[in-house]
C-alpha cells in the first residue's frame, strides 16, 4: 500500500487514471487498527487491479476535511481522481471487497 | 480429530481476558478467538482510571494491551477469528469460525461484548463519519478548534464529554433531564460542571441533523416549550448506551427482553458448560472491572465443573460394575434416613454394586439432567446406560427389582 499524505495525495490520488483505494486511518482509532490487516491482505489479493493508499489522518487533518471524511475508519473510492464510494465507520472487509469487485 | 479445547472463549474484551488469565493458570487449555483487535469496547476509550490499581494517566488500549499480554503469558492463545456460528449443546461444543475452521470445547464463555446505540434521529445515519460519531478516541481530533454536542449524559457521555475538551474549542452537552440532573457518576457530574469548555442543554433532545456534505447545524427541540432551537456545529457525537451483541446465540441460550444473556452468579448460562461474561450478560454495572471479575468466576466455575463432569464419567459411566447413584440433600431428612438404610441394604445384599452420593444441593447439573424431582431419588447404571429410576422412597424390594434389572 501507498502511503499518502498532504504533499503526495492530490499526485497519487487525485491526478492518478482509474480506480484508487484510499483507507483513512489514525493511531488512536481502535476500529482502524483492527481493519488494517485485512484491508492490507486485501490490496495485496487484488494486487494491480487497482491502486491501494493508505492515509495517516494525523497531521493531514485538513486533507481529510476536503475529502468530507470526518470520522474514522473511512475508506473512499477515487475513479479518475473523483470519489465514487465511500465507507465509514462501522466497515467489515467483505463490505469492502464487494465494493471493490464493483467497482474494478 | 480435531483438538478439544477444554475452554473456548469468544472475545477478548476484559470479561473474555480475564477468564483466559484463570483458565490458562489452573492449566486448562483454553483459547480465545477474537474478530479484530484485543480491548472490547474499552479499548477505544481514551481515559480509564477507574481500574483497582491503574489510576490517573491510564489509558483503555493500554490496559488492554496489558491484560492480552498477561492472558498470553500464561498459555492463553488469542486466535485472530469471528465466530459465526455455535452449537452449544451436547458435552462437546463446536464453534464455527468466517476462516471456516470449527473449533471444539467442553466450554464455552461467551464474552460478546456490546456496541453503541443509535437513536436513528434524522440525518444521524446519513451524517455518519461526516461529523457523527460514536468514538471519541477515534474522531476527536478532526474536532481541534472546532464545536461539538454531546448527546447523553450517563458516565460514558460525560467523560467522553471531558475527553473532548482536550480538542474540541467547545463541548456542548445535550441533556434530557432538568437543569442540574445527570444519569452520570457525582464525581464526573462536578468535574464536568466545573469545565470552562463544556456548555449544558438541559430538558432538550436532538431533533436533526443537518449539513451539506458534513455536518453543519443540529435542531435542538426543548421538551417543556416544545420550542426547537437551530445551532451551528461540527461534530456530533452519540453516547447513549449500549446494545448487547448476542444475535450469534439467539434461541441457543436465555436472552432477557433487551437481548442480553440470563446468567446465574456463577456466570452460568441456561445450557450447561456455557457461560457468559462481561457487557452482553443481565447485570447492574457494565464496566471494565466487573467484566474481569465476570471472567474469573466464569473459569473458576468452568474448571470445577469439567471436575465434576470427569468425576461422574469416572465413577459412574466408565465403570465395569453396576453402580446406584444416590440423591440426597442434608436438609431432607428423609434422604439421610433412606441413604443409610441404602447403605446397609447394599452391604448386606452382597451385590457388590457401587454407590455413589450426590449432594442435590451442590450439584443442581446433576439433577437437571437426571430430571431429579423428588429427594431421595436412586439411579441405576451399568456400562454407562441408565437402566431405572426410583424416585422417592424406595422399599427394599423395589431396591431387589432394580438389581433384577442390572442382571446382578
Amino acid at each position: 500500500m501507498i502511503e499518502v499524505n498532504k504533499t503526495n495525495f492530490k499526485e497519487e490520488v487525485l491526478k492518478a487514471k482509474g480506480l484508487v483505494m484510499v483507507d483513512f486511518w489514525s493511531p488512536s482509532c481502535g476500529p482502524c487498527k483492527e481493519l488494517m490487516p485485512d484491508v492490507h491482505q486485501l490490496a495485496e489479493k487484488y494486487a494491480g487491479q487497482a491502486k491501494f493508499c493508505s492515509l495517516d489522518t494525523t497531521g493531514n487533518k485538513r486533507l481529510a476535511i476536503s475529502q468530507k471524511v470526518l470520522g474514522l475508519p473511512t475508506i473512499a473510492f477515487y475513479k479518475d481522481g473523483s470519489k465514487v464510494a465511500e465507507l465509514t465507520t462501522e466497515i467489515t472487509i467483505d463490505e469492502v471487497e464487494a465494493k471493490l469487485n464493483e467497482l474494478k | 480429530m480435531a483438538e478439544i479445547y477444554d475452554i473456548v472463549i469468544a472475545g477478548a474484551g476484559p470479561g473474555g481476558l480475564a477468564a483466559g488469565i484463570y483458565g490458562s493458570r489452573s492449566r486448562l487449555k483454553t483459547i480465545i478467538l477474537q474478530k479484530g483487535r484485543p480491548g472490547g469496547q474499552a479499548a477505544t476509550t481514551e481515559d480509564l482510571e477507574n481500574y483497582p490499581g491503574f489510576g490517573r494517566g491510564t489509558t483503555g488500549p493500554a490496559l488492554m494491551q496489558a491484560m492480552a499480554d498477561h492472558a498470553e503469558s500464561f498459555g492463553t492463545e488469542i486466535i485472530r477469528d469471528e465466530v459465526i456460528d455455535v452449537e452449544l449443546d451436547g458435552e462437546i461444543k463446536k464453534l464455527k469460525t468466517k476462516s471456516g475452521k470449527e473449533y471444539q470445547a467442553k466450554i464455552v464463555i461467551l464474552a460478546l461484548g456490546a456496541e453503541p446505540r443509535t437513536l436513528n434521529i434524522k440525518g444521524e445515519n446519513k451524517f455518519r463519519g461526516k461529523g457523527v460519531s460514536y468514538c471519541a478516541t477515534c474522531d476527536a481530533d478532526f474536532f481541534e478548534e472546532l464545536d461539538v454536542v454531546v448527546v447523553g449524559n450517563g458516565d460514558a457521555a460525560v467523560e467522553e464529554a471531558m475527553y473532548l475538551t482536550k480538542f474540541a474549542e467547545s463541548v456542548t452537552i445535550i441533556v434530557i433531564h432538568d437543569e442540574g440532573i445527570l444519569d452520570c457518576n457525582k464525581v464526573s457530574a462536578e468535574k464536568a460542571m466545573a469545565n470552562p469548555k463544556i456548555k449544558w442543554v438541559w430538558s432538550s433532545i436532538l431533533e436533526e441533523v443537518k449539513g451539506d456534505g458534513l455536518v453543519e447545524t443540529i435542531l435542538i427541540k426543548n421538551i417543556k416549550t416544545g420550542e426547537i432551537t437551530e445551532m451551528p456545529i461540527n461534530g456530533v457525537f452519540f453516547f447513549v448506551g449500549t446494545l448487547p451483541k448476542t444475535e450469534l446465540v439467539k434461541g441457543k441460550v436465555e436472552l432477557n427482553e433487551q437481548g442480553y444473556i440470563v446468567t446465574n452468579e456463577q456466570m452460568e448460562t441456561s445450557v450447561p458448560g456455557v457461560y457468559a461474561v462481561g457487557d452482553c450478560r443481565v447485570k447492574y454495572l457494565r464496566q471494565v472491572v466487573t467484566a474481569a471479575s465476570d471472567g474469573a468466576i466464569a473459569a473458576v466455575a468452568a474448571e470445577k465443573y469439567l471436575a465434576e463432569e470427569e468425576g461422574f464419567k469416572e465413577q459412574v459411566l466408565s465403570a465395569e460394575e453396576p453402580v446406584m447413584v444416590a440423591f440426597w440433600a442434608p436438609q431432607i431428612e428423609e434422604s439421610i434416613t433412606a441413604l443409610s438404610e441404602l447403605e446397609k441394604w447394599l452391604e448386606d445384599s452382597g451385590h457388590g454394586i457401587k454407590l455413589v452420593k450426590i449432594d442435590t444441593y451442590r450439584n443442581q447439573r446433576l439433577v437437571k439432567r437426571y430430571a431429579v424431582d423428588k429427594i431421595p431419588t436412586v439411579l441405576l447404571f451399568h456400562k454407562g446406560e441408565l437402566l431405572s429410576k426410583l424416585s422417592g422412597a424406595f422399599s427394599p424390594g423395589e431396591l431387589q427389582g432394580q438389581m433384577e434389572i442390572a442382571g446382578a
